[in-house]
């Protein structure tokens, strides 16, 4: 049992929704109690779509469980199908339906509809919405795709000299971080380097485009976390390659331009040499040195966590001090990751761990998740969202992809907004008695109301751990001129330092050795 | 417009005594009871909500509360896994260790409430006991309560109706002597309280006590001197609780526009015996104001039609008030559970032919709402943009809920929450 205040994911039907709810003429029908149909509304308000999702609920209550709860889903499967007439159907049970062990695959077999019945078995109580997702769109993908698939060990069939290379976008979902917009930003993008986009499933996809999918030469993978086991799937049983590069950040866009080239055995120098976005050259502008070593906490999905740590460390100049996922399923891609930056990785789907690594490590901004806005503005941290779980807010009006290069754009900007510009930190630092300019005014770009400095000394902020120093009234007056978002940082390194020394009183003189020991 | 009852004398005799209802099985759009927790661990403040359950009901809270809204939310889910399923962990153990860790985190809180979900009843844990055990472990401190928010057995609103009736039986019995008392029960907000402790009082009416109430520590007391008003039609299962602690129930209709909240008001009125010329001017300058604050939106709501899709068990008093108040043209009421005692009142200001339905079948349902075209339909969040999509206006439930609605004062305000969505298709010309 786990006690859970805010989770990054739902269930794993939740997971199964999203590929369905991407996709056209599919339904899913879901054996569920009366409420699982609030998932509804995570499309229908957070992602504003105009339709319902392609769900139908069985709805049991008290009084069906003692009578014939098959029977009911029987009837809602095949209601489901006169009504809406799918191509292909996908049957399962939410976390109450696995209790009570109806098997929806074998009911829906047994109505022998003249359409493919994809059955799912989603376990609730091991696993999360990503999962689902990729089984979900692993077994359409299986199911669909598979009659077509050649027999084992035949050659693959090379590509006709007149054809343009063919590729299948895969990943892209119904309540996805900015997918909409990266697929349309990639697409464009494997155009100008000349390669053709064959199917992007599920988003979009009906399932007779599923069945297409081995036409195409090779899959560019966008999202590893929906379609990383139906690509390994397909990479086997139809000797397609997969891209192993998420094209977020230059660096990644560029590596990944590469790697497309290779795989359509195309000249990826022309594309490269254009220079696509305006992130190298804004990151090199006096004006972003304040941008330089500051110390940032990522926290996200494993794909987005991975690819705006590179961006954040090699393209802004920025100090990775935290790393982590709740992508359990992609713990190792994080390790990995975090070993580059030589921190430890953060795997955990509890939001109170994360909440304590940020209080412990002082960072001066987060790149997080809707949850990790709400710890950094408890903890007065700016904050960039990175990754989902989403909110209705990263379902922006405008154009603004994280992929690509004008995703590189979107990302400068996104991770530069919440900051206090270069000069005004100075001030800041400068003037800290300034009655309207202290450390509780945001950034004034940020338009928040400036209130007013509080009148009463700020009380010691706890320390990490019990120590025996303690602070003389000088050292600890000079400590709260040190801003706000390092003063924490400075009060444990002081500490560490005058404990490592075995002095029992911190002096201004201890406070500055320490500044000289630790340095920045 | 028909003539407005100011007291229970001018009722109209007719009106819909024998309602019409189809009854409906299937797929039903609505919330369970748990989303009942969104408001009231706002309402109790220091109280907690634990829901026992799993992933889903985690997730539909959080999303049902329009995604984190509250940075340090009073309510948490202790999330069943694999491994209390098979036995491995033993998970009254699990349980003790959760509520622990969770006391140890919030030291302000005086009540707990463990609330049952479809996966902790399908699996026959017994809260009941837990809480028991629970409140060996940590009383005084803490007391341990529990009531069910599952899907299997109730529907959104019905959570505040099975969280308030876990409350009853540890209300404090009133003295021996007591005087009348009259408790209002059911959710109001800050500024409807306030008001209507004005008019009780004006009216001669008192000691007023409010269920639930700001902080578990001021439980109000019952017993036959107790006389209670329900502010809320969906709390069948606390009124019949308070009934069986000896407190009378005072039937109206209830408090939504200028009738309702008269009529209202005048059951305890005449419970109190208050003098009928007393109890006419006290409540004049509130059903003025109402009326004139109606004014400005009947103009944009007379004559339309109106569909309901089942929600909050709001439904009634609402279409009560948009028919009688309002103008409004009732094409369908549906509503998740039509309790015929506790709308007595309402359905006999209802016209004859109106069309009730109850449950829900939600393709059939949208199939005449669809065939209907209406004017102005009241749904789920599920529901209202695809609607909107299709070029129906809507207004969602849930506001409904989440807002003052009662009382005269709030009147023209309820009136406008449904004025909004036709005035806005009006006013946006792309």
């Amino acid at each position: 049992m786990q006690l859970t205040l805010w989770t990054y994911e739902g269930p794993p039907h939740v997971g199964a929704m999203r590929v369905a709810t991407a996709m056209d003429d599919l339904h899913y029908v879901l054996h569920a109690p009366q409420g699982d149909t609030y998932a509804d509304l995570l499309f229908t308000m957070i992602e504003r779509l105009p339709k319902r999702p392609p769900v139908t609920y069985t709805t049991f209550q008290a009084r069906d469980l003692g009578a014939d709860t098959a029977a009911l889903f029987k009837d809602a499967a095949r209601d489901a199908y006169e009504r809406f007439q799918p191509q292909a159907m996908i049957v399962g049970a939410s976390c109450t339906a696995e209790l009570i062990q109806d098997d929806p695959g074998g009911l829906a077999r047994a109505l022998a509809l003249p359409i493919p019945v994809v059955p799912l078995e989603l376990p609730a109580y091991q696993r999360k919405e990503n999962w689902g997702a990729a089984e979900t769109f692993y077994h359409l993908v299986r199911a669909l795709a598979g009659p077509q698939a050649p027999a084992a060990g035949s050659e693959p069939k090379a590509r006709p000299a007149d054809r343009r290379p063919l590729c299948n976008i895969l990943g892209p979902s119904a309540l996805g971080f900015r997918h909409r917009d990266d697929v349309e930003e990639i697409t464009r993008l494997l155009a100008r380097l000349g390669v053709d986009v064959h199917v992007v499933a599920p988003l979009g996809a009906r399932p007779a485009d599923l069945a297409r999918l081995g036409e195409a030469d090779f899959n560019v993978v966008l999202y590893p976390e929906v379609a990383g086991t139906a690509a390994s799937w397909l990479e086997r049983s139809f000797k397609q390659p997969r891209t192993k590069t998420v094209p977020i950040g230059v660096g990644a866009t560029r590596d990944f331009i590469a790697e497309v080239a290779g795989l359509a055995e195309l000249d990826p120098a022309p594309l490269l040499d254009e220079m696509q976005s305006r992130l190298p050259w804004y990151s090199r502008s006096v004006d972003s040195t304040y941008l330089t070593g500051k110390r940032v906490f990522i926290f996200g999905d494993a794909t987005h966590s991975v690819a705006v740590a590179r961006v954040a460390d090699e393209e802004l100049g920025f100090e990775v001090v935290g790393l982590g996922t709740y992508s359990r399923e992609f713990a190792r891609e994080v390790r990995a990751a975090a070993a580059n930056y030589d921190v430890e990785p953060l795997i955990t789907d509890d939001y109170l761990e994360v909440e304590a690594k940020i209080a412990e490590l002082q960072p001066e901004m987060v790149l997080g998740t809707q949850m990790e806005r709400h710890i950094a503005k408890r903890l007065g941290i700016p904050c960039a969202v990175i990754s989902a779980p989403v909110h209705v807010q990263d379902f922006p009006a405008r154009y603004s992809p994280q992929m690509g290069f004008e995703g590189a754009n979107v990302l400068f900007d996104t991770l530069v907004h919440p900051l206090m510009m270069g000069l005004e930190e100075h001030l800041l630092g400068m003037f800290r008695e300034d009655f309207e300019f202290h450390d509780q005014a945001g950034p004034s770009h940020l338009g928040k109301a400036v209130k007013a400095a509080p009148e009463t000394p700020e009380t010691a902020e706890p320390t990490a751990a019990e120590s025996a120093v303690s602070w003389s009234g000088d050292a600890e007056s000079e400590l709260r001129k040190i801003p706000f978002f390092v003063r924490g940082k400075a009060r444990r390194n002081t500490e560490r330092f005058a404990q490592d020394r075995g002095l029992a009183l911190i002096t201004v003189e201890t406070l500055y050795d320490a500044k000289a020991h630790f340095g920045r | 417009m028909p003539e407005l009852a100011a007291t229970s004398a001018d009722l109209p005799v007719a009106g819909c005594v024998e309602p019409k209802v189809l009854r409906e099985r299937g797929q039903r759009e609505v919330f369970c009871g748990l989303t009942g927790i969104v408001w009231l661990h706002r309402q109790i403040q220091d109280a907690f909500f634990l829901v026992v359950g799993s992933r889903t009901c985690a997730h539909l809270i959080q999303s049902a509360a329009g995604v984190m809204i509250f940075a340090e939310p009073r309510f948490a889910t202790a999330i069943i896994d694999e491994r209390d399923l098979a036995g491995l962990a033993d998970m009254n153990a699990e349980l003790d260790r959760v509520v622990g860790r969770l006391l140890e985190r919030r030291p302000d809180i005086r009540l707990l409430f463990l609330v049952g979900s479809c996966p902790s009843e399908v699996i026959k844990l017994d809260l009941s006991r837990a809480a028991e055990r629970l409140n060996g472990i940590h009383a005084p401190g803490v007391r341990v309560l529990n009531y069910s928010g599952s899907g299997i057995e109730t529907t959104f609103t019905q959570g505040e109706d099975t969280c308030l009736a876990s409350l009853v039986p540890v209300l404090p019995q009133e003295p021996q002597d007591a005087e009348p008392s009259l408790l209002v029960v059911g959710t109001l907000a800050d500024v409807v309280q306030d008001q209507f402790i004005r008019l009780f009082d004006q009216l001669g009416i008192g000691p007023v006590r409010f269920l639930p109430p700001r902080r578990s520590t001021e439980l109000p007391p019952v017993g036959p001197q107790t006389r209670f008003l329900l502010a809320q039609p969906f709390l069948a299962e606390t009124g019949r609780a308070l009934e069986e602690r000896g407190a009378q129930h005072l039937v109206a209709p209830f408090p939504f526009g200028a009738e309702g909240t008269a009529l209202w008001l005048h059951a305890a009125a005449e419970a109190w015996g208050t003098d009928e010329a007393l109890f006419r001017s006290v409540t004049a300058a509130g059903r003025e104001r109402a009326g004139r604050a109606l004014e400005k939106h009947r103009a944009e709501l007379a004559d339309k039609q109106i569909f309901f899709f089942p929600d909050s068990q709001l439904e009634v008093p609402l279409a009560r008030f948009l028919s009688r108040e309002c103008g409004m043209r009732l094409v369908e009421v549906g509503t998740p559970y039509l309790h015929r005692r506790h709308l007595a009142s309402e359905l006999g200001l209802l016209p004859s032919d109106t069309a009730f339905s109850e449950g829900q079948d939600v393709e059939k349902q949208l199939d005449r709402c669809r065939a209907a075209a209406p004017d102005l339909i009241v749904c789920g969040l599920g529901l209202a943009n695809p609607l909107e999509a299709e070029g129906f206006a809507t207004k969602w439930a849930i506001e409904l809920v989440f807002t003052p609605i009662h009382g005269f004062e709030q009147a023209g305000d309820l009136a406008e929450l449904f004025a909004r969505p036709l005035r806005r298709r009006d006013r946006i010309a792309v």
